[in-house]
């Protein structure tokens, strides 16, 4: 049976609302309600408008923020308990938008090496780690650069590889492309679908981009602090009147495959590539 | 009216181990009222051109001109220059500074020197027209969302009514809807306002939906310069260099290599749903 890395129950976050003078004068319902099981191993993206929830709900897994009510297991420890802190925060790491914010070393294998070594690794296995990390996100060649000189997506593999080198199970990135071009994107998504693949890290993608959202094994919506939709890519794209609705996009061959059949035509539901496409409009030339 | 590039080029950290052409030989026009895209991967120059369209930086060699004078004249008054062309810095809401919204749009024109009283109605319309209320007037701008911050540091510039708009990814980072919002903004107010608007970024759908003309840089040159439509026929030279056409050209491109009757020079969705020749 596989094993669930992250499970939540019954999670509610709620933010304190101040006044001009700091007073708390009431709350704000951030997560409502949330019940999510992750397996070991898996590609899950957690898809929303800014506002949904979603930033708030990845916090939780790192314990950067605690439950109101209800509660977080991290590959088997309750986030809320105290002593089990540290052990929650290496069982799941996190990348966040900026990659500028995440780099502090000087060179980048001294970057990525400060995770371990905060963690109390001994010298020679920091190595070891620093060589697996950096091998991981194919930025090897880059190990004795100045962080300062990478473009926009290399930096943000850094920050990956910095976050590897502490051997978390899970690894949780809020909108890593957010702030890269193309080849950026191209660059940071491949090589998250690798440490999936072939390091069996649990990744939990936080996106706005659809087309990364496409070979997840499982996909949650998010709407207004709750989870308002989950499945698989397929289910969740077949469904382009409730994204919309939402404010999200779809892929452009699924919109269209929409258009299309809001004009009358009998186009299949939850097409998500070209391919997919182009036999189905094969089928109805015909 | 016009800006106007001949022979440009530019050069940072000239006589040092670190000298990098950024700009080479550029020739360009933006005509009145245009809508243009600027493309072109991290490092091609985008952002050094854009900046020498209201004279923040000098051409190492070349000239820029503005109406047909040159903006690095000896008595040329390129502090007028900048109210007339407007340029809204990525993620904009960085610069968001005052205790309120109000306040932060007319920091712009008070600065051009208007009256307390007209500044605060330059403040006011630019802040209607880009769809903020009166009652975020008084607000925090840390109060705001996202997008709603990027939408009072883009009123800020348009408050100063600006002849030309240049905006370097304003799009970056919000979400769908965030972006739609600021893309339908822009193409309101080049239509209401008639101003010409210069929008740098990284989205082929995004430029193949609103813009006229499109440019694409790479390594400091201009590649192509031409409608959206005939540029992404190169969709093979621009995957060299990093960039990419809209997923609907690829598809209508596979359709027809595929033997079937379709138009494989659409590039948006509605002219895809033309060019695909199915009925119901």
């Amino acid at each position: 049976m596989m094993s669930n890395i992250i499970r939540t129950k019954n999670l509610i976050h709620d933010y304190p609302k101040c006044d001009e003078d700091g007073n708390v004068i009431g709350s704000y319902r951030a997560l409502d309600d949330v019940n999510i099981e992750i397996e070991q191993g898996s590609f899950v993206a957690v898809l929303g408008h800014n506002g949904s929830g979603k930033s708030t709900f990845a916090k939780h897994l790192n314990a950067i923020l605690y439950p109101t009510e209800g509660c977080v297991w991290v590959n088997g420890y309750d986030t809320s308990a105290e002593e089990d802190v540290w052990n929650v925060r290496q069982s799941a790491g996190m990348v966040f938008q900026n990659p500028d914010n995440q780099i502090i070393g000087t060179v980048v294998e001294e970057d990525v090496a400060f995770g371990p070594e905060n963690m109390g690794v001994k010298t020679k296995e920091i190595w070891d780690r620093v060589n697996y990390a950096l091998n991981a996100v194919r930025m090897n060649a880059y190990r004795e650069h100045s962080p300062n000189k990478l473009s926009g997506g290399q930096k943000q593999r850094v920050a990956i590889a910095g976050v590897v080198a502490m051997r978390p199970k899970c690894i949780i990135l809020d909108e890593p492309t957010a702030m890269l071009d193309p080849v950026g994107r191209k660059e940071v998504i491949s090589t998250i679908k690798h440490l999936n693949k072939t390091e069996g890290i649990t990744v939990i993608l936080i996106t706005h981009y659809m087309d990364e959202v496409i070979d997840a094994d499982r996909v949650y919506v998010m709407n207004n602090a709750k989870v308002e939709m989950q499945g698989t890519p397929r289910e969740i794209f077949s469904n382009v009147e409730k994204l919309k609705e939402i404010g999200l996009d779809v892929p452009q061959v699924t919109e269209l495959a929409y258009e299309l059949r809001k004009r009358g035509i009998s186009m299949r539901d939850g097409i998500l590539t070209i391919d997919e496409f182009v036999e189905e409009y094969g089928r109805l030339v015909k | 009216m016009s800006i106007k590039l001949e022979n440009v080029n530019y050069i940072y950290e000239d006589g040092t181990i670190n000298r990098f052409r950024a700009l080479k030989d550029i020739n360009l026009e933006v005509n009145d009222g245009e809508f243009v895209g600027l493309i072109g991967h991290t490092g091609s120059g985008k952002s050094t051109l854009i900046q020498h369209f209201n004279g923040l930086v000098k051409p190492t060699e070349g000239v820029v001109s503005y109406n047909g004078e040159d903006i690095f004249g000896e008595k040329y008054n390129r502090k007028n220059l900048r109210l007339e062309v407007g340029l809204v810095f990525q993620y904009p809401e960085h610069q968001l500074f005052e205790a309120e919204v109000l306040q932060d749009v007319a920091f712009g024109p008070r600065n051009q020197g208007l009256s307390e009283k007209e500044a605060l109605i330059k403040a006011k319309e630019a802040l209607a027209l880009v769809g903020i209320g009166e009652n975020y007037y008084n607000k925090s701008p840390f109060e705001l969302s996202g997008g709603e911050k990027r939408k009072v540091a883009i009123a800020g510039i348009l408050a100063m009514e600006p002849k030309i708009l240049i905006l370097d990814e304003p799009t970056a980072g919000l979400d769908p809807k965030g972006r739609d919002n600021i893309l339908e903004l822009l193409k309101r107010i080049h239509g209401e306002r008639k101003i010409t608007v210069i929008l740098v970024s990284h989205s082929m759908e995004d430029i193949a939906k609103y813009v006229d003309r499109m440019i694409v840089m790479n390594k400091g040159s201009i590649m192509y310069d031409d409608s959206p439509k005939k540029i992404f026929r190169y969709h093979k030279e621009l995957e060299e260099i990093g960039l990419a056409a809209p997923q609907i050209t690829y598809l209508m491109q596979r359709l027809k290599e595929s033997g079937y009757d379709v138009d494989e020079n659409a590039t948006t969705i509605e002219e895809a749903l033309k060019g695909l020749n199915i009925n119901a």
